[in-house]
């Protein structure tokens, strides 16, 4: 279980994260959603350890986030940030061979060899396994990097607005690939989010976060709701049922 | 589709690179020998082949790690300013003690204390420049660039108060000689640049996933914080022995890890360090052989060098989309 402890974090005067404490549950689908600035993609980064918290502890099952070795944790969580441009000439099978880095430390198995296969298979992209990442679409470079995850076999995935600049199609897919991680490999997929509508569809769990403190959180049907998005929002934000779930509808 | 060259294909570019630096260096100590003139030439360009293979580990190895760490392929530690940091060193000698002293540094104590000085000073000036390398690379451009010019702007200004025959002795520093080479120093600085090398070479696949970004070699369990340290104190050492050794060569750098890049398309530094090494190496002893046999020293080799790699550096200026 990932834990946050009265976690904070300060940019000189400024507070991105106000004392944030939360537990999130595994084995699901968990959206951190809020405004621009309201300190999802903070809190996200932080459990990442991609950048330090200035106060409070991030526990990732039971264990302090700086009392784990680099590469123990990178057996048991993988981040994936915003940019997916690499400055390193890559074809898609490298980029999910290096998924295997924190288990083979770059000498490649017979058995690493076959997660590569596995996760190339799993998530469609075999056929483009000889391709260069820089000549893939968006949809397909998130695709190929979400594959890197699964193969370095972690149990937490961390997203951070995995569905930037895709189109539907794209986006939906990308948010059924989660699902299925979840659902079938029994992974932990934490994303930050603006559309409400895929966290709606998608999620199991929902954080909300407002001026950098934590707002709500709580099962996805308790937070999409009018009134607590409104909060989140400062707007006016419909909901309509549609097959058994919430669709949020935010046009005046 | 572009296609990933095969192993093949790298092995026979390696096997042409070798065969090339063999040829240039045969060739260089070999040609225009007569049993007369065989006891001074010879040993006199073996000490510059020597020379020139201390160099070019040096500048292949640190302008590769140089560029990985910095995730830029146009930057090198001597595009950085970091021969007008050992340009103000020598300066600040001159400016304090005189052109004698300058002169007489060539024991291997004061030879040390040059190399330490110039490998305290520079890791200082990379400490400061990645202070900050989270956040982004170019606050790491920003800084190295504008270093290298106050660098630059000081030793100018100083230069305006020194005797100008003691800026003679200055000006024979400003431009790298493989000519002026004691042997000593040479062993001094093969056994430095070895040390860095080995030191490089016993982490070198952590340099693989560190090629991919900060924030995707966090997630790949790489140190990153270590690594980058690691890597600053390689880069000085190898860059401070080169320099020290022979002076500066600014181009350098970014000629052979561009020819390098385009010889051996990979990520994996177990290829593209040594691709750059063999291409610093070709450099080097063609450079070498125009210098003394087509253009008999009427040039200097770092000026031949240097407008070969500044010609790669502009085009690389035009081609390349991430600075």
């Amino acid at each position: 279980m990932i834990r946050l402890c009265n976690v904070t974090k300060r940019y000189g005067e400024t507070v991105a994260l106000s004392g944030v404490t939360l537990s999130l549950p595994t084995e699901k689908v968990v959206a951190l959603i809020g405004s621009n600035g309201a300190g999802k993609s903070t809190a996200l980064n932080i459990i990442g350890r991609l950048i330090p918290a200035s106060a409070g502890t991030v526990e990732i099952d039971g264990k302090s986030l700086r009392d784990w070795k680099s590469n123990e944790l990178a057996k048991r969580l993988a981040i994936l940030g915003q940019t997916l441009y690499t400055p390193a000439r890559l074809t898609v099978e490298e980029l999910v061979a290096f998924g295997r880095f924190p288990h083979s430390r770059g000498n490649l198995g017979a058995a690493d060899l076959r997660i590569i296969d596995d996760a190339l298979e799993y998530t469609g992209i075999s056929t483009l396994r000889g391709c260069f990442i820089d000549e893939l679409s968006g949809g397909q470079r998130q695709i190929a990097y979400i594959a890197m995850a699964i193969a370095q076999d972690t149990k937490y995935i961390l997203l951070d607005e995995p569905l930037n600049n895709l189109d539907m199609n794209k986006a939906a897919k990308i948010m059924k690939l989660l699902r299925t991680l979840v659902r079938e490999k029994k992974r932990s997929v934490l994303l930050v989010i603006h559309d409400i509508n895929f966290v709606s569809f998608y999620a199991d769990y929902v954080v909300a976060f407002k001026n950098g403190a934590l707002k709500y959180s709580g099962k996805t049907e308790d937070v999409i709701r009018s009134e607590v998005l409104r909060d989140v929002y400062d707007m006016e934000i419909a909901i309509k049922s549609y097959r058994d779930k919430r669709l949020c509808v935010y046009y005046e | 589709m572009r296609r990933v060259p095969s192993s093949k294909a790298f092995f026979f570019a390696f096997a042409a690179m070798a065969f090339l630096c063999a040829a240039f260096a045969l060739f260089y100590i070999f040609s225009g020998v007569s049993a007369e003139t065989w006891d001074y030439n010879i040993p006199r360009r073996l000490k510059v082949v020597c020379a020139i293979a201390v160099v070019g580990v040096s500048v292949g190895i640190s302008s590769v790690i140089f560029q990985t760490i910095t995730a830029n392929y146009i930057l090198t530690p001597s595009i950085m300013g970091f021969d007008n940091l050992y340009l103000l060193l020598q300066t600040l000698v001159i400016y304090f003690w005189g052109g004698g002293q300058l002169s007489m540094m060539d024991s291997p104590a004061d030879f040390m204390l040059t190399l330490l000085l110039m490998i305290c000073a520079s890791t200082a000036v990379f400490f400061i420049m990645f202070k900050g390398r989270g956040e982004s690379v170019y606050h790491t451009v920003l800084v190295g660039v504008v270093l290298g010019m106050a660098f630059g702007g000081l030793s100018t200004f100083m230069q305006v108060f020194i005797d100008p025959s003691e800026f003679s002795v200055l000006e024979g520093r400003m431009f790298a000689s493989f000519n002026r080479i004691n042997v000593q120093l040479l062993g001094i600085s093969a056994a430095v640049v070895c040390a860095a090398g080995a030191w490089f070479f016993s982490d070198l696949r952590t340099y693989d996933a560190v090629a991919l970004g900060r924030e995707r070699s966090i997630s790949l369990g790489v140190n990153y914080r270590a690594v980058v340290l690691k890597s600053m104190v390689v880069v000085a050492v190898l860059t401070s022995a080169s320099t020290v050794l022979v002076g500066p060569l600014t181009f350098l750098g970014i000629l052979v890890v561009s020819l390098a890049r385009a010889l051996f398309p990979t990520y994996r530094h177990g290829i593209l360090v040594p691709g750059a090494v063999l291409a610093a190496l070709c450099a080097l002893l063609f450079g070498m052989i125009v210098t003394e046999r087509a253009l008999h020293f009427a040039v200097p080799m770092s000026v031949i060098i240097d407008f070969a790699g500044g010609l790669f550096f502009l085009l690389l200026l035009g081609r390349v989309k991430n600075l």
